[in-house]
């Protein structure tokens, strides 16, 4: 009986809505909201930070759409970026001839020992230029080079790509056909080394007399001459500058190329002093850049007059009528251009004053547009010009409508964000591809972008995207210059981002254009390119199938013209293996044969990615597809015995990964065949290496078939000697893996082999090393028990880790504690000679001044107390109750709990009768503790009294039960879960103990308090007083307290009643009759809230009695529930619904059938659709049960509506 | 659907009896109804093994047909549907 009675005990919980966590008012606000917005290139390091390098190129030829017409000669083709990237690399490569000669000339120079250098010793040169080389050392050039020039001015990534030489001789014409910066090479390119591309960039190409520089052949600087140019740019340039651009940086095929300069902007919107002085002061560079160009300005200004006179002679010359048809050049561009030069003094000029173009002063801006940031002035400048909108063209006022729009996505509210998001989207084939790209695009360049800021703007091209359509196409490469570098950002999210939009792309272009768009990428000189392509082609992949891609793939593995290619196109095998993992396997065998004979390329890093990739493959077919690597087994193992350094890695990371696909047998094989080089490379010095190497042994050493007995001989010795040292223990990721492979060994060999091994470093002089060796012990035993410990080993183990755990400092304990636990829980009865050992270094250790060292020394009881138990050490547990006792009055709450947590422990296994301190001198001393807030004690403290009040409630007198009903009250009110049902549970149990009237009395009266969350919990006490101490002990009392004229007791009372029966069951046909008089008030009463709580109670009843013979009573209940299903408040409609289900199942479909079939065909629709609501669930909730009770329906001329098998009889 | 439905039990419930043919809607004329009502009569009848038995005594058939009879009449239970007029 009494064991009955506590089971149940156990088991009595409130419905689970009450115990969720109630949320907090304002703790979790601090930090938010106030937190300083994220700047993406904050966080970003050098390798992500060169996206910025990137231009967002012309848009390309769109075969598709115009058919096999040969594209206009301004459109950029496949073709031509082609050659650009040929030419790009052509140069790149004579640039590496140039400076290993130079190195050479130097080295030569240095053999003959004539001279000391005198000039710096050759500086290296930057990264971008080694990535994709092998040999680093061949690239040392002189410093002061004309070479050097570029790379000297960091941050404007695109420049030094293509220093000033570069240019020779328009290998690619299209590109300066839409490229203006090309047309005015020189002084452009000096002007951008400094930053201000803006003012810099734009003038001498904007000035007709510019254009007479172009004739010079050497400039400041600049050591190669410019090479003359086909076509005249004389004539052309005014013309294609005034069509191409009307406003200052209008035009998108001119905004973009120059777009890379990170500082500069991309649009060059803004080429006015004010937009200057918006970055701050003018810097010497700039200054001196003025100066200079005031001078040229100065010099090539047009003749006047009087100086055309003072130069020719008098006669024989003749002033001639300009031409009929000759227009000056008076476009906006031009003189908007014209402005940034300084004419005054070149120390300081008052810049000319434009009222229309205030971009310093942060001001109202229009038509309720958002607020701008000083940043976003070069790209939404324009919007503050108050220029009369009727004025403009049509294309200006939708480039207009576009960047308003995208500054209320940006910039905007979320309801402004929204109508502009959706304003975009409806819109987006109205607006056209290019305008809305060519305004999306350069914002995602922008150096300050925040999170947040680039999150919307790429929702902003995925809905437009979707609605472009294949009109995406010639921006396909664009769009993709700005989302690849998403693929590689840190943040998950981000990545994710990316390769949605990636994925719809690809939908939206086809297969076709997406290829063409990326192919001339693939062999990109700069790392960064081709890493971020690689990628961006297997969420290609993973978005049109990896059939469709795979001749492209071949083709491209297979290319013979650059290493780089080959190189990326393995790489891309490697990211489809790791973006879409088991979904490889249905083409496992031909991504395997596409890449397999890079194993053997010329090139090494060829020979590495493929082995890279092969793993990839592996780990993502596994544990299937072994039969697809078949042909490369061969080469692998042939390779890790040529190979030396990072390809040796690579190849034993393929193999590491191939391994554990095979079959037993031939598992064993090749394991013993890589072991050899393996265990030659557990001795290698290179991190790297070494991750691998632990790596494989574990992924060899988990094979099936791999047997113990070589593992022991053969790799045991060798594998402790090199890495169970010290200097493991101090990285954390080599520290993991090394506790994770042992653990793998372990499994295999036993734990005697493996803990014999390492038990004496548990006493090791470092302590992140004993932690090592504690954890793995603490692995390898709670796997595989303690039984292979004979008595030496045991002995030590105690020893050690009584030793690990003395000694330790730091404060991640937990590893120690942990070890400890399991090593003792699993010697069991075997750590008796050492349990007085043990506990004279807890006693000690509960007396240490440090609390971490107290707290600890207390978990520590709580975990070997069942241990303790096992080694009849029931004297020793008693003693260490009555020194925790002693410490209940510690004053830090983490350990309080912690030693409340030890009694617990200690009270659970020795039992009420034996404890000591006696319970009844224990409980009085944890009432005042119950008053604790911190949560931790709480939690163990009521625990304890809950247990006390469930076995050894006899041993305290009732008045003190009574005070920590009071205490409990309290506690209804924390936040955990936990503790809130460990308090009502209590209630259950001290009412058991002491007789429901007073518990109830104090739990009635608490009805009447404010807070919600504090009566709910009072009503689920309630309701588990009334269980335990049967319902009849509790009801009378609880429905006269309905009788108290007060919403919230009322509500409590019912809601009491609604969890009662939810509690007591079938139970409750024996008091359903009492309560109905009391639920039809309530199912009347006209507070909503009333009627609500007493329809729940109804359906726990309803549930409670189904099948019990109480129809009368529910029937009678149903009728006063079925008025409610009008009701339209959520929460009561919710529970009059389920009231109804209740009925349902009590009642049986049948009846409730008839209640509906009055509505529904009811004239309102109103009313008919709840009715249906009503139909629908009982006909989805018993549907079988209906079809006896359907109303008899009379055919009629056309139609059988009737049923006549129902009616057959025999 | 209630604007206040949409986060409680009901947005799933209608997702559920999106799933089930049978159900009915504020809209459902009696002949729709009365198809329903035809065939979940007819499944239960050859869902029911003695049911099916009690009918093929009374009608002097054997199991078999009157199953097959039965999973017949579920289509079109209750002849061609009525001319919609327009509304």
């Amino acid at each position: 009986m009494e064991s009955d009675i506590a089971r149940k005990m156990a088991s009595i919980t409130a419905p689970k809505q009450y115990f969720k966590e109630v949320p907090r008012a304002g703790e979790e606000d601090d930090g938010l909201g106030f937190k300083k917005p994220q700047r993406i290139i904050d966080r970003e390091d050098d390798y992500r930070k060169r996206r910025l390098n990137r231009v967002i190129s012309p848009e390309r030829n769109d075969p598709f759409m115009n058919g096999e017409k040969t594209p206009d000669p301004s459109v950029r083709t496949y073709a031509d970026v082609m050659r650009e990237e040929a030419y790009k690399r052509q140069k790149e490569e004579l640039l590496r001839e140039i400076g290993k000669k130079k190195k050479e000339e130097e080295e030569e120079k240095k053999e003959k020992g004539r001279e000391v250098v005198e000039e710096k010793p050759a500086q290296k040169r930057r990264n971008r230029w080694d990535q994709s080389q092998d040999d680093t050392s061949a690239k040392k050039v002189k410093a002061g080079s004309d070479w050097d020039l570029p790379d000297s001015t960091p941050g404007i990534g695109r420049w030094d790509a293509t220093p000033t030489p570069g240019r020779v001789g328009d290998a690619t014409p299209s590109l300066s056909r839409k490229n203006r910066w090309d047309e005015t090479p020189t002084p452009g390119r000096l002007a951008d080394s400094d930053a201000t591309p803006a003012a810099g960039g734009v003038t001498p190409g904007a000035t007709p007399a510019g254009m007479t520089w172009d004739a010079t052949p050497k400039l400041a600087g600049l050591a190669t001459p410019t090479p003359k140019r086909q076509r005249s740019r004389w004539d052309e340039t005014p013309a294609t500058m005034g069509s191409a651009t009307p406003m200052a940086g209008a035009t998108p095929a001119a905004a973009y190329t120059p777009g890379v300069t990170p500082v500069g902007g991309v649009e060059l919107a803004t080429p006015t002093p004010g937009a200057i002085n918006l970055r701050g002061a003018i810097t010497p560079e700039q200054y001196n850049l003025l100066r200079w160009e005031k001078d040229i300005e100065e010099r090539n200004r047009p003749l006047t007059d009087e100086e055309l006179d003072a130069m020719f002679p008098q006669e024989g010359y003749k002033i001639l009528d300009p031409p009929a048809s000759y227009v000056p050049i008076r476009t906006p561009a031009r003189k908007l251009l014209a402005t940034p030069t300084p004419i005054g003094t070149p120390l300081y000029s008052i810049p000319e004053e434009n009222r229309g173009q205030q971009f310093d002063v942060p001001k109202e801006l229009p038509g309720g547009l958002p607020f701008m940031k000083p940043e976003d002035y070069q790209y939404f400048g324009s919007l503050l010009n108050e220029e009369d909108e009727e004025e403009l063209s049509p294309d200006e006022q939708k480039e207009r409508k576009i960047m308003k729009l995208l500054l209320k996505v940006k910039n905007g509210t979320p309801p402004q964000r929204k109508t502009a998001l959706r304003q975009l989207t409806d819109k987006a084939r109205e607006f056209g591809a290019g305008p809305l790209f060519n305004r999306i695009l350069p914002l995602l360049m922008q150096p300050t972008l925040e999170d947040q800021e680039r999150h919307l703007l790429v929702k902003v091209i995925d809905r437009v995207l979707y609605k472009l359509d294949e009109m995406v196409r010639p921006y396909v490469h664009k769009i993709l210059v700005v989302i690849e570098p998403l693929l590689i950002d840190e943040d998950y999210y981000a990545r994710v981002e990316g390769r949605e939009i990636i994925s719809n792309l690809s939908k939206a272009a086809g297969l076709a254009t997406m290829i063409a768009a990326m192919r001339p990428d693939i062999d990109n000189i700069d790392e960064y390119v081709r890493n971020t392509t690689a990628r961006a082609f297997s969420v290609v992949a993973s978005a049109l199938g990896i059939p469709a891609l795979l001749p492209f793939l071949k083709a491209v593995c297979q290319s013979k013209k650059s290493w780089q290619a080959r190189h990326t196109g393995i790489k891309i095998v490697q990211q489809i293996a790791i973006l879409i993992g088991c979904a490889v396997l249905p083409h496992l065998r031909s991504l395997v044969e596409i890449i397999e004979h890079g194993l053997n390329d010329e090139n090494q890093k060829v020979r590495t990615i493929t082995a890279l990739s092969l793993a990839a493959l592996a780990e993502a077919a596994a544990p299937y597809g072994i039969e697809s690597f078949d042909s490369v087994l061969k080469p692998l193992w042939k390779g890790i015995r040529s190979h030396r350094g990072k390809v040796l890695a690579a190849f034993l990371k393929a193999i590491g990964f191939i391994i554990p696909l095979m079959d037993a047998i031939y598992a064993s094989y090749y394991t013993k065949e890589v072991m050899i080089i393996l265990i030659r490379e557990f001795q290698s010095p290179d991190e790297e290496m070494k991750k691998i190497v632990i790596k494989v042994v574990k992924q060899c050493v988990g094979t099936e078939g791999v047997e113990a007995d070589y593992i022991r001989n053969d790799i045991l010795p060798e594998f402790f000697r090199n890495f169970w040292v010290r200097r493991m223990a101090l990285d954390r990721r080599n520290y993991k893996q090394l506790v994770e492979t042992t653990v793998e060994i372990a499994n295999k060999v036993g734990v005697a082999d493996i803990v014999g091994r390492i038990v004496e470093d548990l006493k090791d002089e470092s302590e992140p090393y004993r932690r090592m060796v504690m954890e793995t012990i603490e692995k390898v035993v709670a796997n595989l028990g303690a039984s292979d410990i004979d008595a030496r080993l045991e002995e030590l183990l105690i020893d050690g880790i009584l030793y690990a755990f003395q000694e330790q400092t730091s404060d991640d304990a937990n590893v120690m504690l942990n070890g400890f636990g399991a090593v003792v829980n699993a010697l069991g009865q075997r750590v008796k000679p050492y349990l007085p050992q043990i506990c004279g270094t807890i006693k000690w250790r509960l007396n240490n001044k440090s609390a971490k060292v107290r707290q600890q020394a207390a978990d520590l009881i709580s975990r070997i107390a069942v241990v303790m138990k096992q080694c009849q050490e029931e004297q020793l547990m008693g003693h260490l109750g009555v020194v925790l006792y002693e410490y209940l009055g510690e004053e830090y709450p983490e350990v309080l709990g912690s030693i409340l947590g030890a009694l617990k422990a200690i009270v659970n296994v020795i039992g009420m009768t034996k404890m000591t301190p006696p319970i009844k001198d224990l409980l009085p001393r944890l009432t005042p503790i119950l008053k604790n807030r911190h949560e931790k004690v709480q939690e163990n403290c009521i625990d304890l009294v809950g247990r006390i009040a469930d076995r050894g409630a006899e041993f305290v007198p009732a008045r003190e039960w009574m005070r920590i009903c009071f205490e409990l009250l309290e506690m209804l009110k924390a936040h955990k879960k936990g503790i809130r049902r460990a308090t009502v549970n209590t209630f259950g149990y001290i009412a058991k103990a002491i007789g429901p009237q007073d518990v109830l009395a104090t739990l009635l009266n608490n009805l009447k308090v404010q807070e919600r969350q504090n009566r709910v919990c009072t009503t689920v006490a309630i309701a588990i007083v009334a269980e335990t101490c049967s319902p009849f002990t509790v009801l009378p009392a609880l429905m006269n307290e309905y009788r108290v004229p007060e919403l919230n007791v009322q509500n409590g009372v019912l809601k009491s009643l609604s969890f009662l029966f939810e509690y007591i069951g079938e139970m409750g046909k024996d008091y359903i009759y009492a309560v109905t008089p009391l639920l039809e008030d309530a199912l009347m009463d006209r507070d909503l809230v009333h009627r609500q709580t007493a329809a729940s109670a109804v359906k726990h009843m309803a549930l409670g009695v189904a099948g019990l013979g109480c129809e009368d009573a529910l029937i009678h209940l149903l009728n006063y529930v079925w008025p409610n299903i009008f009701e339209t408040s959520p929460h009561v409609i919710n529970a009059v619904m389920e009231a109804i289900e209740g009925m349902r199942v009590a009642l049986g479909a049948a009846v409730v059938l008839n209640y509906c079939l009055q509505g529904l065909f009811h004239p309102a629709r109103k009313v008919r659709e709840v009715y249906w609501k009503i139909y629908n669930s009982l006909y989805i909730g018993s549907q079988d049960a209906l079809v006896a009770a359907y109303p008899i329906l009379e055919d009629d001329e056309n139609n059988i509506f009737s049923r006549p098998e129902l009616m057959m009889f025999v | 659907m209630q604007a206040s439905d949409r986060f409680n039990i009901n947005s799933q419930l209608e997702h559920l009896q999106a799933k089930y043919v049978g159900t009915g809607h504020a809209d459902l004329n009696r002949f729709e109804w009365a198809v329903n009502i035809q065939r979940d009569s007819y499944a239960a009848y050859v869902g029911h093994y003695p049911m099916l038995a009690y009918f093929a005594i009374a009608e002097n058939e054997s199991i078999g047909r009157e199953r097959y009879n039965f999973m017949q009449k579920m289509l079109l239970p209750c002849g061609l549907p009525p001319e919609r007029e327009d509304d």
